[in-house]
């Protein structure tokens, strides 16, 4: 017992003591979550337009110019969404980071190839969650005179969010975890940064498992997060 | 106040509306009748745009609601709708349910909006509940929240369509009692309803509709005692 508990010092102190090895896995952590936290945002973004503008186009007429605009719309997003869910991210990654980057902006780089295809599966996502508010809301909000685009923002969307949050919260836990391909083309993220140590100290177990453990934590948090923010919208459904 | 011409409307090949001609004035309260499928909701959802219609024209309080061109939002705030499923907005207090339009609009300032509502929730009688939110509502009670909701922009025409039959039996009563109180205050209004002793007691005008047209019109005591038409007085024996 005593050896075992003398060897996981030991590799410890190894793996991310000496040479500072510790300030690699939080820089990676860093990189981690800032390249998540910037994807999600532009993910939901990028969602939320595509969402709009493929609904927009669903029902419109081509008579007129607005409807013309709305169909080209919906079919720029078709094509967006059916694009990104066809092709794996981690060629996305490689397109973005050798074809249109050409190696430079790195972190630029990440946001955007998570960012463009979160909003993919955001966008179908948000869709769903619009169609599901009945459509005596959208009628209601019109006939207070609201504008189509106000009664979204202020009664659709809302009520919208509250039924999508479950779903919001798998695409942001995907996310994150899927951000561990970054190594590929050598972003210095969490997973990277262990697969370095392992290669300087030729040990496995300690990289690995705390790398897990990082990730499994940092997912815990944002689990939590999201289970106080639904509660808080849930507040109208106490009867 | 409300003038409809030739007034058509199609769904595809099925034909809702084939011509309604009607001619509502200030302070009347028209009630619609007529059996399911006859084209009643159709026609008053026509009157504020809700539907497009396929042909006719509409002219609502010296607006022409059909010409292209009408600024369909700024119309609606004079016209007010109550819908049969109430079409509260569930994530909101019934507050601000009511407050919510004016206030986005620009229309009045917040404390302003929150003054005239609650003075609108206690005339229908709701008025402890302005913190609750619908879900902890009856339906009559939401239905009365309504009404408030929609007042609450001054509208100078009231549509209601089908109000009080998503009510249970009990709660019918206090609902009519808000819209017959309206009535007597002038307001214009254009009820499409099954509740024929409301049609009889409080309409100034009773409208039979069947097959997508107007059948038959005219005073309560008229339609309801002695109607002319055949199909009328095979439809009022039925409900009557």
């Amino acid at each position: 017992m005593q050896a075992i508990i003398q060897t996981i010092i030991e590799n410890f102190q190894i793996c991310f003591i000496d040479g500072n090895r510790y300030r690699l896995m939080l820089n990676g952590l860093r990189m981690t979550i800032l390249a998540s936290l910037c994807a999600v945002v532009l993910g939901v973004v990028i969602g939320l337009i595509a969402a709009i503008m493929k609904l927009l186009g669903e029902k419109r007429s081509v008579h007129s110019f607005r409807g013309i605009l709305a169909w080209v719309g919906h079919i720029i997003s078709y094509i967006y969404i059916d694009v990104i869910r066809g092709t794996p991210s981690v060629v996305q990654l490689l397109i973005m980071y050798f074809i249109v980057f050409r190696g430079n902006f790195t972190f630029l780089c990440a946001v955007c190839t998570f960012g463009i295809n979160s909003g993919a599966y955001v966008a179908e996502i948000i869709r769903a969650g619009i169609l599901a508010v009945d459509h005596g809301q959208m009628e209601a909000g019109r006939s207070l005179g609201l504008s189509y685009a106000r009664t979204m923002r202020y009664i659709i969307i809302p009520q919208a969010i509250k039924n999508i949050l479950p779903a919001l919260g798998n695409e942001f836990i995907v996310l994150i975890k899927e951000t561990a391909i970054l190594g590929y083309v050598s972003i210095m993220d969490l997973t990277k940064a262990s697969d370095f140590i392992i290669s300087r100290t030729y040990r496995m177990f300690m990289p690995l498992i705390g790398c897990a453990v990082i990730y499994y934590l940092l997912i815990k948090l944002l689990t939590l997060g999201l289970n106080t923010f639904e509660r808080r919208l849930r507040q109208s459904d106490i009867r | 106040m409300i003038y409809v011409k030739d007034l058509h409307k199609h769904f595809g090949s099925l034909k809702v509306l084939n011509g309604i001609n009607i001619h509502v004035n200030k302070g009347e309260c028209v009630c619609v009748i007529g059996p399911s499928g006859s084209g009643k909701s159709t026609f008053l959802r026509c009157l504020n745009l809700l539907e497009q219609p396929t042909a006719g024209e509409i002219v609502v309080d010296g607006v022409t609601v059909t010409d292209p061109k009408v600024k369909i939002d700024q119309f609606r705030r004079d016209c007010g709708m109550v819908f049969q499923q109430f079409n509260l907005f569930p994530h909101l207090t019934i507050l601000d349910n009511v407050t919510l339009s004016p206030v986005k609009l620009g229309i009045l300032s917040k404390e302003e909006a929150e003054k005239k509502a609650m003075e609108l929730l206690n005339r229908v009688g709701v008025g402890d509940k302005a913190a609750n939110y619908p879900v902890q509502l009856s339906g009559g009670q939401k239905q009365r929240v309504a009404i408030a909701r929609a007042l609450c922009l001054n509208p100078n025409v009231m549509l209601f369509d089908e109000p009080t039959s998503a009510l249970d039996p009990e709660m019918v009563g206090e609902v009519l009692d808000v819209m017959k109180q309206l009535a007597q205050e002038g307001m214009t209004m254009v009820v499409v309803t099954h509740e024929m002793g409301f049609a009889r007691e409080v309409a100034n005008r009773v409208v039979f509709m069947d097959g997508g047209i107007i059948l038959e019109e005219g005073a309560p005591s008229e339609i309801f005692d002695h109607p002319k038409q055949e199909r009328t007085q095979l439809f009022l024996s039925k409900v009557l």
